[in-house]
């Protein structure tokens, strides 16, 4: 291992994006007058900041990382992630679920379950959503500071404590306003930061084509190579990226996991909020330019032997996280150095502070208010969500211990996802869509489904099963088993919900109006003209989504 | 309130000043480890690029105020 040695200027670089979030954190605070304000930053916010804002919640530097590496390692087949593994989802919410969840009597997800089911579904789904977000958020940290210590030889105690006092100063002076503006501010440090690193492989390399026609088959398709499992580097089929990505775990986190969708609710109103992920469709598809094509051009280095360029290696492991760094010291000189490592860290840091405002949102109001302090007054519910971010943030540094000493838990992190959200997403389907889903029906349903893909997971991880019968094919990789795993779970869910439903008491129709289709009345769209309407932006990033999987078929 | 964009302004332009200017340097006092597509100078069309998104910023939100 080696470090990449940091200038004077980089460094002061790095130290003005430090000062610019925390004073941003003081600039808004005296626009922070109430718990509105705090939580859901006054829902004020354009479509293009809550769109923006949507889409920066999701994208952490251990994403762009973690995906320029699975590009190194799997090829082209990466990029679903970002097209089949969101767009339709991103729009299905914006078109079809948004109407449903903006609503005045509505804060968070485990909120619209409350007023749509009951108590006991929203206080499951609240706590599962906070300790998953706090456990994401300490092995985000830890997987930080592993970033830091590895390519720039930082201390690990130190990147830990900086990152999270920053943005513990700044997420509970302002809370969800300043969770926002510091995700605009590192969306636009991203794209600035990284994108020049596939510019200059592009130049250095002669061009798209070439880097193409330098890549074996199985590395440079989207679709041609899913019949087969043995014949793309992600040995998948089809089917598990449709069912699985594109369907379960792709709808499951864009359609129901709160911290993405908190960004929308801060839109000024609903056309806001409903444009919101669809705006952000058209940036998500842009992703892969930086992280896919980075992931391409440093496999071809690393397959010249004239380029120099080489992965570091751990005890004799390829170190695949290790290629954008690596490009960033390959190509950037002094300065652009700082900008490359201030955009990584801004990753980083937004994604932290986006898990801790969701957290400080569902324990106030769908935790502490719904089962601790149901009398709770406004001043006290503003002071209790302060309090919850700094709570949250040292719970996120005693997790990020714990993953130093206990390094396996990160294998336990890539499953989580299909355990609470996968299930979920069949719970909000057919709670928005089908009146008569009964509240036992709901509860027992996502428990089981939970239940269920944790238990598939411990099957497969200690042997009990094999793994193709999840994965209805052999062989597989451990990303092909989470793709099955969320399907599976889902549809256990699904059934569960359903049959359940059929035996149990329904709610009156009349507490149901404004939260499920067929009950609501259609209102969206009057005298907004078509181009104006969510609908036709949707059709638009629909073709787009649909040209680029032919282009790259 | 000033709108977020006149903030995503404002570290664009500090950020492109900075680096324009180091790149300038560089030019003038070459650095002896030669990074690859050095001779292009990113540095330089980098940093303009940055410095004039961010004052596009920021002209057109620095009057701009959210209730």
């Amino acid at each position: 291992m080696s470090a990449i040695g940091l200038s004077f200027v980089d460094w002061l670089i790095i130290a003005i994006y430090f000062g610019f979030v925390i004073g941003i954190g003081f600039y808004l605070k005296k626009f922070t007058k109430n718990e509105n304000d705090f939580f859901l930053a006054g829902r004020k916010n354009s479509s293009w900041v809550a769109g923006l804002a949507f889409l920066s919640a999701n994208l952490g530097a251990v994403e762009i990382l973690g995906m320029t590496g699975n590009t190194f390692k799997y090829g082209m087949f990466v990029a679903h992630f970002y097209w089949i593994g969101a767009v339709p989802a991103m729009l299905f919410l914006g078109i079809y679920m948004m109407p449903f969840y903006y609503s005045g009597r509505i804060k968070s997800v485990p909120g619209y379950l409350k007023l749509r089911f009951d108590e006991r579904t929203r206080v499951l789904n609240g706590i599962s959503f906070a300790v998953m977000t706090l456990l994401v958020s300490g092995i985000n940290l830890y997987a930080m500071a592993l970033v830091l210590h590895t390519f720039f030889g930082w201390s690990w105690h130190i990147s830990m404590w900086a990152s999270a006092l920053t943005v513990a100063v700044y997420v509970t002076l302002s809370g969800l306003m300043s969770a926002i503006f510091t995700e605009i501010i590192q969306f636009f440090l991203i794209w600035f930061g990284l994108f020049l690193v596939s510019v200059l492989g592009l130049i250095e390399l002669g061009g798209i084509h070439n880097i193409m026609a330098r890549i074996p088959q199985s590395f440079n398709t989207l679709w041609s190579t899913s019949g087969n499992p043995s014949q793309n580097g992600m040995m998948i089929t089809w089917g598990g990226i449709v069912l699985g990505l594109g369907f379960v775990l792709s709808f499951g986190y864009w359609t129901t996991d709160f911290l993405v969708i908190q960004r929308a609710f801060s839109a000024k109103d609903l056309r806001s909020a409903r444009m919101a992920p669809i705006l952000a469709s058209f940036f998500k598809m842009a992703i892969p330019f930086i992280v896919i094509l980075a992931g391409l051009i440093a496999l071809i280095l690393a397959n010249d032997p004239k380029s120099g360029f080489h992965l570091l290696t751990d005890s004799g492991h390829l170190n695949y996280d290790s290629a954008f760094p690596l490009l960033i010291a390959r190509y950037y000189p002094v300065g652009l150095v700082g900008l490359g490592v201030t955009a990584l860290l801004a990753g980083f840091m937004a994604g932290q502070a986006g898990n801790v405002s969701a957290f400080n949102t569902v324990w106030t109001y769908d935790i502490y208010k719904s089962i601790i302090n149901k009398n709770a007054s406004e001043a006290h519910l503003l002071w209790m969500g302060r309090a919850a971010t700094i709570v949250g943030i040292i719970i996120s540094l005693g997790t990020a211990y714990w993953a130093m000493s206990f390094p396996s838990i990160m294998d336990y992190m890539q499953a989580i996802f299909s355990w609470v959200n996968a299930p979920l997403f069949a719970t909000m389907l057919l709670g928005m869509f089908v009146v008569w889903i009964t509240p036992s029906g709901a509860f027992w349903g996502l428990i089981t489904g939970m239940f269920a893909s944790f238990i598939m997971y411990l099957a497969v991880k200690f042997s009990w099963i094999s793994l193709s019968l999840i994965t209805l094919s052999s062989p597989a990789s451990d990303m092909a088993a989470n793709f099955w795993r969320a399907w599976w779970a889902w549809l256990i869910c699904f059934v569960v919900t359903i049959v359940i439903s059929l035996f149990t008491k329904k709610k009156p129709k009349e507490e149901l109006v404004g939260l499920v289709k067929g009950l609501t009345k259609e209102s969206l769209n009057k005298n907004i003209i078509f181009f104006k309407r969510p609908e036709f932006l949707a059709l638009i990033s629909l073709v787009v989504f649909i040209l680029l999987n032919i282009y790259f078929w | 309130m000033k709108p977020i964009w006149f903030f995503v302004g404002l570290i664009l332009s500090i950020m492109g000043m900075i680096i324009e200017i180091n790149g300038i340097y560089l030019l003038i006092h070459p650095c002896p480890v030669k990074k690859v597509l050095s001779y292009l100078h990113p540095d330089i069309w980098w940093g303009g690029v940055m410095i004039i998104m961010g004052v596009i910023f920021i002209l057109k939100n620095k009057n701009v105020k959210i209730l």
